[in-house]
C-alpha cells in the first residue's frame, strides 16, 4: 500500500481518565486506503527532547468527513506533547504502515484489547462490522475509569468487559472473563492488542483450542518503513520487522510463544 | 542550471547526497518518496559472507537529538544478495554502492570479490567501523594495522571505486584513513556511529541487549564535522562527511570542511523525504551565492 507525509489538523481532542488522550484529526489530502491494524509514525511538535516519530495506532477512520482518530497513552514526553495539542494545531504524518488484519472465513471472531491496547480495535470492529462480520468483543482495565468509549464499540458488536478491580464488568485479568469457559469458548480467530504479557497470557489460555491467535505488537522503532530493522521480533523463520511485516502477527509465527 | 556533480575516484555522481548504508535499506523502502533518480547513490545495507540474524531485540535507543542501534549487521548474505536483491537493485536510476563487512580479512574478500564481478555495481563501502558486532566490524577499524590489512586484501580482488568506512572510535582518525589511503582505498567515508550506551533507571538495565550501540543523528555531527575537516586536509582521495546531516545547511558544511560528497544517514527515518529536500537546498544555495559548480564548495571554508 502506497505511504504518505500529510498533515492533519486537530478537529477535537479528548482526555477520557488521566492518563489517556484521543485526537480527531482532519487531513490535508483526501485519505488514502487505510486498513485496521495499520499505524502512523507522528512527528511530534515543538518538543526537542523526542527526536523520533511515534508509532500509533488508528483507532478510527471517517472516509466520509476525511478524518481519522487516535488514542494514545499517554506514557513519556512524546504522548504528553499528544495530550498538550489544541484544536487547530497540526500534526504532521506517515501513514498508513504495516499490514494490519486480514480479515477471516469464519464470523466467530472475538477482540480482545487491554489497556491502551483496544486503540487499534475500534476501527477493527468499525471495519469487520462494515463487512457484515459480528464480532465479540472483550474490553479489559485496571478499573472503569481506564475503560473509554464503550457506546462506540457497542455500535458494532458484542461488548464484555471485565477490570481488575470489579469496578466494570467482570473481576480479574482479561484471560478471567468467563467467555474463556473451555467448554463454551466457541471463537475461531481472536485478534488482541495489548501489553505482551496480556497477549501471551490469552495466547497459552487458547492453546489446545481450535483457534487462530492474532496478536498487534508494539516493538520500539525509528523509521516505521523496514529500512532501520529495529523493530524486529523473533519468528519462526527468523527476525522480521514489526513495522513492516506486522505488526499483526499469527501467534504460530512467532517463536517462542 | 547549476553543476551539482562531483566525483569520487572514477565514481561519477550527479549530485553529493548519497544515502547511509542501515538507514535505506535497499532503496525501495523508500519508493513513495524519494526519486532515486535525484539521488549521488545509495549505499545498500551491509553484506556479509553468510546470513546473520543480528542482536536480539531491543536494539535501538532515542537519545537527546540521536538514536543508539545495535542491530548487528542483519542481512542474508552475500549469495542471497547476489541472486535475490541484486537483480530488483540494478537497475535503479543511481549509483548503487554495497557495504561490505565481515569478522575475518578473508571473508571481507571473499565478499567484495563476488560483488566485483556485478555489473551495475561501481562501488562498494568497506565497513571496518561497525560497533555491534563480537568479532570483525569495528575490530579492524580501530587499529592502523589491520585496518590497512583489510583494505590491501580487498584491493587486490575489487577493481572498481573502493570506499573505506571509518570509524570514529579511535584516537587519531588522521592515521587511519592515510593508513588505507596507502593500501589503495580511493575514497574514505566517515563516520560510522560513536559508541554509547543508555540505561534504564528504573529496572536499573541497559536499554540495548547488546549493553552499548552507535550513536548517529545530529547529536554527532559536531564530531564528524570536525573529523572530515582533521581527515580531508591530510589525505589526497575524495572523502564523503557521514554525521548527523539532516538539512542541506548540514549537507553543504560539510562540503565546506573538505567532504566530497555526503550521506545521509538518520534523518531518513525522521523524514523519508529528506533527501530530496537536501538535492534542492544545494541547488538554491549555489543560485544564492552565484556559485556555478558545487565541486567549487569542496574544502572552501575560509579560516583566515
Amino acid at each position: 500500500m502506497k505511504k504518505f507525509i500529510h498533515d492533519f489538523k486537530v478537529i477535537k481532542k479528548w482526555l477520557p481518565g488521566s492518563n489517556h488522550v484521543i485526537l480527531h484529526l482532519l487531513c490535508s489530502e483526501p485519505l488514502p486506503p487505510i486498513k485496521a491494524g495499520q499505524f502512523a509514525e507522528i512527528l511530534i511538535p515543538d518538543e526537542p527532547e523526542v527526536f523520533l516519530r511515534r508509532p500509533i495506532s488508528i483507532h478510527d477512520v471517517d472516509t466520509k468527513n476525511n478524518t481519522i482518530s487516535l488514542f494514545v497513552k499517554i506514557v513519556g514526553k512524546g504522548t504528553y506533547k499528544l495530550s498538550e495539542l489544541r484544536v487547530d494545531d497540526t500534526l504532521n504524518l506517515l501513514y498508513p504502515l504495516g499490514q494490519g488484519f486480514e480479515f477471516p472465513e469464519h464470523d466467530k471472531i472475538l477482540l480482545v484489547g487491554g489497556g491502551c491496547g483496544v486503540a487499534p480495535l475500534l476501527f477493527l470492529a468499525h471495519s469487520l462490522s462494515q463487512h457484515n462480520y459480528h464480532p465479540d468483543i472483550l474490553i479489559g482495565s485496571r478499573n472503569a475509569d481506564e475503560i473509554h468509549e464503550t457506546g462506540e464499540y457497542e455500535k458494532y458488536g458484542n461488548l464484555y468487559l471485565i477490570t481488575e478491580d470489579g469496578s466494570l464488568g467482570e473481576k480479574g485479568l482479561v484471560t478471567h472473563h468467563s467467555i474463556f469457559k473451555t467448554d463454551e469458548f466457541k471463537y475461531k480467530i481472536v485478534y488482541a492488542c495489548g501489553p505482551e504479557g496480556m497477549l501471551k497470557a490469552v495466547n497459552q489460555k487458547l492453546k489446545g483450542f481450535d483457534t487462530e491467535v492474532f496478536v498487534s505488537l508494539e516493538n520500539t522503532m525509528a523509521c516505521g518503513i523496514g529500512a532501520c530493522l529495529s523493530c524486529v521480533v523473533k519468528t519462526t523463520t527468523g527476525n522480521r520487522c514489526v513495522c513492516t511485516e506486522g505488526p499483526v502477527f499469527n501467534t504460530k509465527e512467532l517463536a517462542g510463544w | 542550471m547549476k553543476d551539482l556533480s562531483v566525483k569520487l575516484h572514477s565514481l561519477e555522481l550527479r549530485n553529493p547526497v548519497m544515502t547511509a548504508s542501515g538507514t535505506f535499506g535497499y532503496g525501495w523502502e523508500y519508493e513513495d518518496f524519494v526519486d532515486l533518480s535525484k539521488l549521488g547513490g545509495i549505499v545498500v545495507k551491509a553484506t556479509t559472507g553468510s546470513h546473520r540474524e543480528g542482536n536480539p531485540y531491543p536494539r535501538m535507543a532515542e537519545t537527546p537529538h540521536g538514536m543508539l542501534n545495535a542491530i548487528g549487521l542483519q542481512n542474508k548474505g552475500v549469495d542471497y544478495f547476489i541472486k535475490a536483491i541484486y537483480p530488483a537493485i540494478s537497475d535503479f536510476p543511481t549509483n548503487v554502492i554495497v557495504n561490505v563487512s565481515g569478522s575475518t580479512v578473508e571473508e571481507y574478500e571473499s565478499v567484495a570479490e563476488k560483488i566485483n564481478e556485478l555489473e551495475k555495481i561501481p562501488a562498494i563501502e568497506l565497513n571496518i567501523s561497525c560497533p555491534n558486532v563480537k568479532e570483525g566490524g569495528m575490530a579492524f577499524g580501530t587499529s592502523c594495522a589491520s585496518a590497512q590489512a583489510v583494505t590491501r586484501a580487498v584491493r587486490k580482488v575489487y577493481k572498481k571505486t573502493l570506499i573505506v568506512k571509518l570509524s570514529p572510535n579511535v584516537t587519531s582518525i588522521v592515521e587511519i584513513a592515510k593508513g588505507v589511503e596507502d593500501e589503495g582505498a580511493d575514497s574514505i567515508s566517515l563516520i560510522n556511529t560513536l559508541l554509547g550506551m543508555a540505561i534504564d533507571v528504573e529496572k536499573r538495565k541497559p536499554v540495548l541487549s547488546t549493553i552499548t550501540g552507535g550513536l548517529s543523528g545530529p547529536a554527532i555531527k559536531p564530531v564528524a564535522l570536525r573529523m572530515v575537516w582533521q581527515v580531508s586536509q591530510e589525505v589526497k582521495i575524495p572523502v564523503i562527511g557521514i554525521g548527523g546531516i539532516s538539512n542541506a545547511s548540514d549537507a553543504i558544511s560539510f562540503l565546506l570542511a573538505g567532504a566530497s560528497a555526503i550521506q545521509v544517514g538518520t534523518a531518513n527515518f525522521i523524514d523519508p523525504s529528506v533527501t530530496m529536500k537536501i538535492v534542492a537546498g544545494i541547488e538554491d544555495y549555489l543560485e544564492r551565492h552565484r556559485i556555478d559548480s558545487v565541486k567549487d564548495l569542496v574544502g572552501a571554508l575560509d579560516v583566515s
